[in-house]
């Protein structure tokens, strides 16, 4: 298992030189350019040509790539967003736990509520809760995020007044943020009003972005649990006398798992990237809406920096899934 | 059987559920306010809290509230008046100014106002080095000053300041290598307001990098210890989240009713707004044009106007070849463009059409100018006895993806006015790219096609950051020499002699109206969304707003 881990590790290495590779000049792609963006709308042409020249600006993209590589590889330095004129690290350092509580708070959502409900569909398969299963799973895949996003905050927030619209937390509030991740903040600093507060302000950001990762697991449970109810050893241990429930929770639930627990790896993934339009709609001060800004601001530090570390997180939490295999099946062993 | 098993599932979950329900109903009501504290919301954070080094209107709005220079705005207006300045005289040729200093205030940090903490600003920004020489720390600096003591850029032009010295412990004596006209009105910029010299130095606000051509900041004062004279003094900032600022018991003027300010970012429009509506906020800023019909429906908002002090105006480019350097062809356009109607239909009742390049409010506005009314039949006329002959084909630029305090519908402006220059005798082929990053640097280079969409804030009181800003200098954004616009616009900005600048600036305008490097065409009034029980809450032309006078209900 270690060696597996390690040599994953080092997959790492050129897995992210690819998507540095990517990153660079996609984001030269993008129209626009840094000298315009950092001087602001007011700058000359002349001003802007000074600029360029002054630092390189103007090479051969392939050389300036060489610099940036030289700058975060040997210096470990992400570099300043123009923008907010602040280290890229920095503003990772500050953003990353809010998308990564979001994330969970997501998460939570999608699978507390999307493996049980595909579990019971699957276990009245052709009922009517089966149908409006899938029904619902449907709808949930459809919808964009942001279309949800706004409802959500209309009715919850604008209309009735239940659930904040914006932000982290009440912006009345002096709480300790020892850690970042605001609702363990208020647990570890005992104050449980912070974490409720934070809690709140997680529920209406978390629906929206959880909805299309619950309607997925839904619908893998559902199949998935499907299979294996079916399959041999599922019967031998009904036909040993065990009762139907410990069927379900040892033999058809833990194997059925395996295929969810990919998905749910990947979806994890794919929520950082939704928590872009999420975090726009509810202000929500994570790495979504940083880079949606970035993007706006041709910050091309803050793009560069910020997807490469979302790279970075995304391989990891893939790697942590496929080790995940081999807890929930004892069966798989990896050389 | 399966109904037992949901009817089971059901009663497990209900008690936790509505347990859930009622806490978050119960712990919800109610909204961000209270008494003396006031949230209000911008689009973004500040970049930092040292005046000196930024130029944006975020970290503006935040800093005024703590900073004041030697003068000031009077409130919603352009008038300068005192502030840590009680009174001024230019002598030496225009080259030397000698302020009284007012007395008797104290930097937020206990130490005093006076001669050496004035002169000590003064020398900070005439001494900077390194990377404070980057047009992207001292932009506004640059802008008015030129260059430094010792220019380390290319291209930075002599500076205009010379020395500052102190006479006695409340009087100080600027003088400069030439007399400007610009060199007064700029003080009332945040970039020039007075700073504590104790904290500055104590908290490293001279300390900075560039690091891949990005300034940056490294000491604490920006970010943690700006101090400065103002009605309010800071009190925290959670980058992301929100500035805290608390009231100075020690103002030396009217002192704030405000407890507390907090200022938050909200870069949504839409959400800024929803915020008003649930109480989370109590006031926001850039209130776009199209939800001024909803905050002034809804019993509990309201309004709040920022006088006009802006431009929005099509760009005439000329340049080789161009159709645009017959004075006819310009002419044509100028009668051609449907402004009276744009204005009415997209402005939604907060504009009004502009005849010349600076707002009215401003000095050197003149109402005699020549004037363009829209029509057709001349504009045809005009066209068959230019050098491009009906139908006259023309490229016209607009921006996507935004709106802007003086223009807030482009797409529209461009599709009406490109319906009254067809009509007009003009065959218009349409272009169009998002304002970020694309459009404004093409306007710039002047490679936004003939026409092109476009305005302008003015940062402070002085018609030279509109009409020198445009046409003091050749500009490619519009193409062309002239010699008269430019000598005009040189010596009014160099005139020390104020009835002599406004004079020189009337002529300038009319001057301009009758060449046409372009056509203006709507003074804006930005709008800010609040709480109808916010009172005083004042909007100032320049795009700052005071919070000293405001408070919650009457007073």
């Amino acid at each position: 298992m270690l060696r597996y881990v390690v040599r994953r590790l080092l997959l790492l290495v050129p897995i992210l030189l690819g998507v540095s590779i990517l990153i660079f000049f996609w984001v030269h792609a993008l129209p626009g350019n840094p000298a315009s963006a950092l001087l602001g709308e007011r700058a000359t042409p002349e001003l802007v040509q000074q600029y360029k020249e002054r630092y390189g600006l103007n090479r051969p993209l392939p050389l300036q790539y060489v610099d940036y590589l030289k700058v975060t590889v040997v210096d470990g330095d992400l570099g300043t967003s123009i923008s907010s004129r602040r280290t890229v690290a920095s503003e990772i350092k500050r953003r990353f736990p809010a998308t990564i509580e979001l994330a969970f708070a997501a998460m939570i959502f999608a699978v507390g509520i999307g493996l049980p409900l595909g579990f019971f569909a699957a276990k009245h398969y052709g009922g009517v809760f089966d149908h409006l299963s899938l029904v619902g799973s449907l709808i949930g895949i459809s919808i964009p995020i942001f279309f949800l996003a706004i409802i959500l905050k209309y009715f919850f927030a604008v209309r009735w007044h239940v659930l904040p619209s914006v932000g982290r937390e009440d912006v009345l509030a002096n709480n300790e943020h020892p850690t970042g991740f605001y609702v363990l903040d208020g647990i570890v600093t005992r104050n449980w009003a912070a974490s409720w507060d934070a809690i709140q302000h997680l529920i209406l950001p978390a629906i929206a972005l959880g909805s299309i990762p619950l309607a997925i697991i839904m619908r893998i449970t559902r199949a998935s649990t499907l299979d294996v109810q079916n399959e041999d050893y599922v019967r031998t241990a009904r036909a040993k006398g065990l009762s139907p429930n410990t069927v379900d929770r040892r033999h058809v639930l833990r194997n059925a798992l395996l295929p969810v627990s990919t998905i749910i790896g990947l979806q994890t993934g794919l929520l950082l990237s939704g928590a872009v339009l999420t975090e726009t709609v509810f202000a929500f001060p994570g790495m979504g809406s940083w880079l949606r800004d970035a993007i706006f601001n041709s910050d091309y530090p803050a793009l560069q920096g910020g997807i490469l570390f979302l790279a970075v997180v995304f391989v990891l939490v893939n790697l942590v899934v496929d080790i995940s295999y081999a807890i929930i099946n004892p069966r798989i062993r990896y050389s | 059987m399966k109904g037992d098993c949901v009817r089971g599932i059901l009663r497990r979950l209900a008690l936790p559920l509505a347990a859930v329900m009622v806490l978050v109903v119960a712990s919800t009501a109610g909204g961000a306010s209270s008494s003396g504290t006031l949230v209000f919301a911008g689009a973004s954070d500040p970049t930092y809290l040292d005046p000196a080094l930024v130029s944006d209107g975020e970290s503006f709005r935040v800093t005024e509230q703590m900073f004041e220079g030697l003068v000031k705005l009077r409130p919603g207006t352009t008038k300068i008046v005192p502030s840590l300045a009680t009174s001024w005289k230019l002598s030496g040729g225009g080259k030397v100014w000698t302020f009284n200093l007012r007395k008797g205030v104290k930097f937020h940090d206990g130490t005093p106002w006076n001669a050496a903490a004035a002169c000590y600003n003064f020398n900070r920004w005439y001494n900077w080095t390194g990377p404070f020489q980057d047009p992207s720390a001292t932009f506004y600096y640059q802008a008015t000053y030129g260059g430094f003591k010792k220019n380390e850029v290319a291209n930075l032009s002599p500076p205009l300041f010379r020395s500052c010295r102190t006479v006695g412990t409340s009087r100080i004596v600027v003088t400069l290598n030439r007399a400007s006209g610009v060199f007064f009105p700029s003080l009332v910029i945040q970039s020039f307001a007075m700073q504590s010299p104790t904290a500055m130095k104590k908290y490293g606000a001279d300390q900075a990098t560039l690091s891949g051509g990005a300034f940056r900041a490294t000491g604490t004062y920006a970010f943690q210890h700006p101090t400065g004279t103002g009605p309010f003094k800071f009190s925290s900032w959670t980058i992301g989240q929100k500035v805290e600022l608390v009231r100075n018991p020690n103002y030396w003027g009217k002192k704030a009713r405000l407890d507390k300010i907090i200022i938050r970012p909200i870069s949504d429009n839409e959400a800024r707004f929803q915020a008003l509506k649930t109480g989370e906020i109590n006031a926001f800023d850039l209130a776009p044009p199209q939800d001024i019909g909803g905050l002034s429906g809804d019993s509990r908002l309201k309004v709040v106007k920022r006088p006009a002090f802006n431009v929005a105006y099509v760009t005439i480019h000329q340049g080789p070849g161009s159709p645009m350097n017959d004075i006819k062809v310009r002419q044509a356009v100028a009668y051609g463009l449907n402004r009276a109607s744009v204005v009415k239909n997209f402005y939604y009742g907060t504009g009004k059409v502009a005849n010349e390049f600076q707002p009215p409010s401003l000095f050197g506005w003149t109402n005699k100018v020549q004037k363009y009314p829209y029509n057709p039949t001349k504009a045809k006329e005009l066209l068959n006895s230019s050098s491009c002959k009906v139908p006259c084909t023309v490229d016209f630029w607009y921006p996507t993806a935004v709106s802007r305090p003086y223009m807030p519908d482009p797409q529209r402006n461009f599709q009406a006015f490109a319906a009254s220059l067809e009509a007009s005798g003009f065959k218009v082929v349409a272009h169009s790219a998002p304002w970020r990053p694309t459009y404004v640097p093409k306007v710039n280079e002047g490679s936004a096609g003939d026409l092109n969409l476009i305005g302008w804030t003015g940062d402070y009181g002085d018609p030279d950051n509109f009409l020198g800003t445009f046409f003091r200098n050749f500009n490619p954004q519009f193409g062309y020499h002239n010699a008269a616009i430019e000598g005009i616009l040189n010596r009014a900005l160099n005139q020390p002699n104020f009835a002599k600048r406004v004079k020189l600036y009337q002529q300038a305008n009319i001057m301009i109206m009758k060449y046409l490097p372009g056509v203006p065409y709507a003074h804006a009034t930005p709008a800010l969304g609040a709480e109808k029980r916010v009172t005083k809450l004042i909007a100032t032309p320049v795009g700052g707003v005071w919070f000293q006078y405001a408070g919650f209900g009457g007073q």
